[in-house]
Order: C-alpha cells, then sequence, then structure tokens
C-alpha cells in the first residue's frame, strides 16, 4: 500500500542523473586504482623502515654506519635517480606532444640512469660484503639490507618494465593502451624516487651523523 | 584534469612543472649531502633536524611536480588515499619506533657475558 501512496499524493518521483565526472576515459579508473597499489608499496617500505629504525643502533659489535657508509657514493647514486626522474619526465611529455621517437630515446636515457643507479648499489653492496659488512653480521645491516635491498628490487622491476615498454612502443606505436602503460610506470618510477628521499635521509644521512 | 584530450593519460604535467620540480629537487637534495659532508653546523642535532625538515619538503615537491597529485586528480580520490596513507605510515613508524624503545627499556639488564651466551 505504501508503495502506491507515493505517486498517489501527485508528487511524481524523480530520478536525476548526476554526469559527475564528464569524459569518463577508459584509462582514468586504471590511474587511481594503480594509485592504491602503489600506496599499499609504501606501506611495505613504511614497515621497512620502522624495522630498520628500531634495529638501526643494534650493532652487535659490529661496524657502525660512520665506518661503512660512503657518502660521496651515496650522493653519484641519488644523482643518477634524480637525474632518471626528470627524463622520465621528459618522455611524458614527449608522449603527450605525439613523439614517439622522442619518448622512446627519453625511456632509453631514462633506464641508463637506473642502471646506472642498481649497478652502483650493487657495487656498494659487494663492497659492504668484502669488508665483513653482511646482512647476518647485526640486527642493523639485516635491516639495512633488507630496505634498501627492497628499494633496489623495485628500480630493478621498473627497468624490466621500461624495456617491455619500449617493445610494445616499437610494435604498436602511441595507442591508448601504451599511453595508460607510459602514466602507471611513471608514477611507479616517480614514486621509487620518493621512497629512495627517505632512505639516503633516514639511513645514510642520519646514521653518518650519528 | 586532461581527460579530454588524452583518455589514457589520467595526470601530467607540463615540461615547466617538471624542470621546477627538478631544480627544486637538486637543492633540497644537494644541501643536505653539503650539511652533512662538510659539518656547517657544527651541532649534531641542529643538522639532524635540517635534514629531515629538507627531505619532508623534497616529499612534498615530488608529490606535487613528479607525481601530479592534487585535490583535482579523480575527484581528489588519489589525495584522499594519499593522506590515508601518510596517517597509516606515520603510526606504524613512529609506533614501532616509541613501543620498541619503551620495551628495551623494560628489558631485564643483561651482562655483556651473558650476552655471549645467548644462541
Amino acid at each position: 500500500m505504501s508503495t502506491h501512496s507515493m505517486t498517489a499524493d501527485g508528487a511524481a518521483p524523480g530520478f536525476y542523473v548526476i554526469d559527475e565526472e564528464e569524459h569518463h576515459g577508459p584509462g582514468a579508473s586504471t590511474s587511481l586504482g594503480f594509485w592504491i597499489y602503489l600506496m599499499s608499496d609504501a606501506l611495505i617500505f613504511a614497515t621497512l623502515f620502522a624495522t630498520y629504525g628500531v634495529l638501526s643502533t643494534s650493532y652487535a659489535g659490529g661496524p657502525a654506519p660512520r665506518q661503512i657508509f660512503e657518502l660521496p657514493l651515496v650522493a653519484v647514486n641519488t644523482a643518477m635517480l634524480l637525474l632518471s626522474s626528470i627524463t622520465f619526465g621528459m618522455a611524458a611529455i614527449a608522449a603527450d606532444e605525439e613523439r614517439p621517437g622522442a619518448t622512446r630515446l627519453w625511456l632509453g636515457i631514462t633506464a641508463l640512469f637506473g642502471a646506472a643507479f642498481v649497478g652502483i648499489e650493487l657495487y656498494e653492496f659487494a663492497s659492504l660484503i668484502a669488508e665483513g659488512a653482511t646482512p647476518q653480521r647485526s640486527a642493523f645491516l639485516s635491516g639495512f639490507f633488507a630496505l634498501v635491498g627492497t628499494h633496489g628490487l623495485h628500480v630493478l622491476c621498473g627497468l624490466i618494465w621500461i624495456g617491455v615498454m619500449l617493445v610494445q612502443m616499437s610494435l604498436h606505436g602511441l595507442n591508448a593502451d601504451n599511453r595508460r602503460r607510459l602514466m602507471c610506470l611513471g608514477m611507479f618510477w616517480h614514486l621509487l624516487d620518493v621512497v629512495w628521499i627517505g632512505v639516503f635521509t633516514f639511513v645514510y644521512l642520519l646514521g653518518v651523523l650519528r | 584534469m586532461s581527460h579530454d584530450t588524452h583518455p589514457a593519460a589520467g595526470s601530467h604535467g607540463s615540461r615547466r612543472t617538471y624542470l621546477i620540480g627538478f631544480a627544486l629537487s637538486a637543492a633540497l637534495t644537494a644541501i643536505p649531502f653539503w650539511l652533512v659532508m662538510t659539518g656547517v653546523l657544527v651541532d649534531a642535532q641542529a643538522t639532524a633536524l635540517a635534514i629531515i625538515a629538507l627531505a619532508f619538503v623534497q616529499i612534498v615537491v615530488h608529490t606535487t611536480c613528479f607525481l601530479h597529485v592534487n585535490s583535482r586528480s579523480e575527484g581528489g580520490w588519489t589525495m584522499i588515499a594519499l593522506i590515508f596513507t601518510i596517517v597509516i605510515v606515520a603510526i606504524v613508524i613512529s609506533g614501532s619506533m616509541w613501543i620498541m624503545f619503551h620495551l628495551n627499556g623494560n628489558m631485564m639488564p643483561m651482562t655483556g657475558a651473558g650476552m655471549t651466551e645467548m644462541p
């Protein structure tokens, strides 16, 4: 009975379609979804930072940060990652300007800087291990290798992704799919740079100050 | 939002945004390294506070200039997700440090000899 009363009293039920997001393209929801994945990745790094923070003074008689960290090397490494961020930005702009060749070129340069970063980090790890500062040596070193190693693995995954992206671009050019992939790759790459800010500040610089 | 021109591209900046971001970021990286490597501020506490402050500024620069997060992208949802993540990250990191610091303080004192007998 009550269902009929609504129309019986003369007020016709109205429906309003609110078009909040006009021009909702196919890639629009992807960017939000990928962003939420990146935020969950940030939480992984948060737990690793928390672990490192708790363990960072547990040397167990082993080396302290001041004795093993080489700041000039870290500065070069940081520069590599920072330069790769701006070159990725140039790739994104070239894609916006419909220049697939320039996009590929900037992506290649980004990959070179990224590879330099991973190479320098592997060199650093190898020299630490050669000095006896292995992950097994102390809780501080376990935390250090877990945190910096996870970041390095992410950069390595980013490098593989850039390689796949270059292949896809040479096969299909700058189509809608490749634009969406490029945008996600860019968000991933820039987030790794943000995480590295935390690493060089809280692990290396504060470690040497301590 | 730039959905109108490129449906697949959610958010991206101009050349100017990237170059400003890069210049700021280079300065905000160089200054903390310079502070620590030269020891200009003699006080270690002051240096630590300065580099932490610079790191937070740099994270904001990267988020706005490179990740293009603002209150308008995706109808504000990227910003909301970011703020939620920052809250969780702050709770996880500061909570862990706080709890473990007090836990260390409440542990039974152990002598050096007891430490070496540990497995």
